[in-house]
């Protein structure tokens, strides 16, 4: 039971990371090309300035979590995955470090070549987490200690010694890579005005289209390769509510922005990316890590969960804790409610 | 398991001289999963330090400044915000890595370990960085959108998340040092059996003490240098009395109260519980009563001694348990293979500590009596010596650090699982090394940023800009 909460708890913190670190991620994509003039690219930047780092902690707090609750699985995933990670923590790092020292600097040359890291670095981001999402669904490798060791890649085929990149996992990158951006866009759309807000609206039902082609494709091949995804479904089938709400909530992203409530619409993505990891983690639980080299190696909830004592103790401060959390979230963005500061000036 | 052969890289890698001699020369993984923990977490930790100093800092700037309607002081506790928000972002970035590296180069001690150490981290994570994050972002950005007494409250807010950030960590790395209130689970793995025994370890409270009072040192360095080199400079040299006003008073308390009671206390605890570590530290090669204290030598592992040696007979005995007559146990009452693997190196560190510890407090005596003569701001070689004393704490507090990890070697929990044991076994010696040889090159980068940003707003000064006096803040 407490392994069931866990794994629920787990999620949450990763769907929090994603809904509200993808907004900024997906601004950052967009700043490669939809800001024309430095103040658009200020505007954009402020948009998402007093809120990108706050979004990052519920990485961190994720991985704590994960950490405490399974120690195997973080053990096994975080050393396993261990090239592709570091490359993602370089690439927070590029991000972080290119965004604080855009407010600093005001020579046009290194500005353009912070833009091009910023946006580089969060378009990679997102390509890494999906096919990151995308491994975790296609299995790994698993020796029998519960350890692996992955290669970037071999010969791009999901078989039973796949590398990080194969087809499959690549369309976990693609999917990533425009709902992000396509979420970015929406946030946008609600946080900045004039030009920039019109390019940022226009482009949503273009990326809408897309996404929905992505997501048939990342469902299809998804299926193909692990027909097993499906078995949690069939066994309770009302969970098939999880494939009806991707659906409503794209309507509702066309929907709302046609009627031009840019918020609704925002939340309709938050949606969308909730329940498309929610289904994912359906999917595959109660496994967590799947092993490509037979079943019986699998990383499974009961394998890996930490002890009944630790877990309960965890479940009392954790909830006080994500209390207070979601306070000071709710707190800051109402502050920061309505159009971004434009004027707030750089130096 | 790939191991590379240290002739092969010419001897053009070879950080760290004394681990590569117990390695016999070999870059083992081991050896790179330590030196990859060890460079990432120091780099790392040249932020924090700041960060939780200059918190408190600039809490009492904008307290003074609420309190009198200073504009001055207001814009002070503005300039430091501008300071503080730039190294906070260099410290959420190289904080990040840590998290990770715990799963990625220590991935066995985690498996065993993160029912115990995972709490605190993820506790961190949850009640500070939340905290600290949103509250920042209303710090730096907000101002114009709240009340200056909620401006008070966010400075108040982000001071204390970075100190509850830093007592989980803390927390984390006295369990290692002193592993309390667990038990042991079938499978191995460490079980939390109390979850306040855990959280109020009382290596982990001592070590928290000190460990703060060395933040506010190096808050109180840096502020103070930076208002020596305004009044040195002539220019904002009203910022400049604020600035070493402060600084040299919160240096005064946070040097004394960092040799005593903290270290005292702490030292104290260590001697008793890690009897290999102070043996190491002191370089006290046999057991001893009434041991002196060596201030200077170089420790010879071969032989044994001290050499060149300059020593206060009677000290260590003293400082331990208060009689100059007691016993300290020395190395040779202890196994060779629980012997901290890098000897010198923890002697060294301790000793560098140490001593620049006895320097602070000298110079912040001095400069405290000027500022109460009233002769400070014009005494120039004190103002001299305050600038130029900025790195210093940075050091003592790295060496601080270090003596307390390679202190606690061989081990990984002290007492119950060796480093050996620890590291992530599926990850080879060369993949390990490129991954550090990668952060070397990215931290080179940052550092040299960080210099060019904090260059840059010192030179600006705090004045207020026209610009930002429109806008109230700049971030």
């Amino acid at each position: 039971m407490m392994g069931f909460i866990w794994f629920w708890l787990v999620a949450v913190m990763i769907v929090g990371y994603v809904v509200l670190d993808g907004f900024d991620l997906g601004v950052g994509i967009l700043h490669l090309f939809l800001p024309r003039t430095e103040n658009e690219r200020r505007a954009s930047l402020h948009s998402i300035g007093p809120v990108w780092d706050g979004n990052e902690v519920w990485l961190l707090a994720g991985g704590g979590t994960l950490y405490f609750a399974f120690p195997l699985l973080y053990a096994s995933a975080f050393s396993g995955f261990y090239l592709p990670l570091m490359i993602v923590l370089w690439l927070l790092v590029l991000r972080g470090v290119s965004l604080e020292l855009r407010n600093h600097i005001d020579v046009g040359v290194w500005l353009a070549l912070l833009d091009g890291v910023f946006g580089l670095a969060s378009a990679l981001l997102a390509i890494f987490y999906g096919a990151a999402l995308a491994n975790v669904l296609r299995g790994v490798p698993l020796q029998a200690d519960g350890y692996f060791f992955l290669p970037l890649w071999t010969n791009f085929q999901p078989g039973a010694n796949p590398g990080i990149l194969d087809w499959y996992t690549v369309i976990g990158g693609l999917v990533a890579l425009v709902a992000l951006t396509l979420h970015g866009a929406l946030w946008l759309c609600i946080k900045v005005s004039g030009e920039l807000e019109q390019r940022a609206c226009r482009l949503i039902n273009p990326l809408l289209v897309l996404v929905i082609l992505l997501t048939i494709a990342s469902l299809v091949s998804t299926i193909a390769v692990r027909p097993a995804s499906l078995n949690n479904y069939y066994r309770y089938p009302f969970t098939f509510v999880v494939p009806v709400g991707v659906l409503a909530a794209l309507a509702g992203i066309w929907f709302f922005n046609r009627n031009r409530q840019p918020v609704k619409a925002f939340l309709s993505s938050g949606v969308y990316l909730f329940f498309m990891l929610a289904g994912a983690c359906w999917g595959v639980y109660p496994t967590l890590l799947p092993a490509t080299s037979g079943a019986d190696r699998d990383i499974t909830l009961s394998r890996a969960v930490s002890g009944p004592h630790t877990l309960s103790v965890g479940l009392v401060w954790w909830l006080f804790g994500m209390m207070l959390a979601v306070a000071y979230v709710v707190f800051v963005y109402s502050r920061f409610k309505g159009k971004a500061d434009v004027d707030a000036s750089t130096h | 398991m790939t191991v590379i052969s240290a002739a092969q890289l010419a001897g053009i890698f070879c950080p760290c001289p004394p681990f590569c001699l117990h390695q016999e020369s070999k870059l083992t993984p081991e050896l790179i999963h330590r030196l990859h923990f060890a460079f990432t977490i120091t780099f790392h930790y040249l932020f924090p330090q700041l960060t939780m100093g200059l918190g408190l800092l600039i809490v009492v700037l904008k307290t003074v400044a609420l309190r009198t309607g200073s504009e001055e002081w207001d814009s002070a506790a503005r300039f430091w915000g501008r300071i503080f928000g730039i190294n906070f972002v260099f410290g959420v970035v190289t904080g990040i890595p840590m998290e990770f590296e715990f799963g990625t180069n220590w991935a066995r001690f985690s498996q065993l370990s993160g029912g115990v150490i995972g709490q605190p981290l993820a506790m961190e994570g949850v009640f500070s960085f939340f905290l600290e994050s949103a509250f920042l972002g209303l710090f730096l950005y907000g101002e114009k959108r709240i009340s200056q007494r909620m401006h008070w409250f966010a400075a108040v807010m982000v001071w204390l998340g970075s100190w509850i950030s830093g007592f989980f960590i803390i927390v984390t790395d006295a369990w290692m040092q002193h592993p309390v209130a667990y038990s042991r689970l079938p499978n191995g793995q460490f079980e939390v059996v109390s979850f306040w025994q855990l959280l109020l370890n009382p290596w982990g409270l001592l070590q928290y003490m000190h460990n703060m009072t060395g933040a506010v040192v190096t808050g109180s360095f840096v502020m103070a240098a930076v208002g020596a080199f305004y009044l040195l400079d002539g220019k904002n040299k009203e910022y400049g009395r604020i600035f070493t006003r402060v600084g040299v008073i919160s240096g005064l308390i946070s040097t004394i109260l960092i040799i005593f009671p903290t270290g005292d206390l702490h030292g104290k605890y260590v001697a008793k519980n890690q009897p290999a570590a102070i043996a190491a530290m002191e370089g006290l090669f046999h057991t001893e009563t009434g041991a002196g204290i060596v201030l200077m030598g170089q420790p010879n592992e071969e032989t044994g001694k001290i050499d060149n040696p300059l020593v206060v007979n009677n000290v260590l005995s003293f400082l331990i348990y208060g009689t100059t007559k007691a016993e300290v146990t020395g190395l040779d009452r202890i196994p060779r293979d629980q012997w901290p693997s890098a000897l010198p190196l923890l002697y060294y560190a301790y000793h560098i500590m140490a001593g620049l510890g006895t320097y602070f407090v000298a110079l912040m005596i001095l400069a405290a009596l000027l500022l109460w003569r009233k002769r400070l701001y014009g005494a120039r070689w004190i103002l001299w010596l305050l600038l130029i004393s900025f790195p210093f704490p940075y050091i003592a507090n790295t060496a601080g650090w270090m003596t307390a990890e390679i202190g606690r070697q061989p081990w990984l929990i002290y007492g119950l699982m060796r480093t050996s044991d620890g590291y992530s076994s599926t990850v080879s010696a060369g993949n390990g090394l490129f991954t550090l040889i990668g952060f070397m090159g990215l931290y080179a980068l940052l550092g040299l940023l960080f210099t060019v940003l904090v260059y840059r707003e010192i030179s600006h000064g705090p004045a207020p800009q026209p610009q930002e006096a429109r806008a109230a803040i700049a971030d």
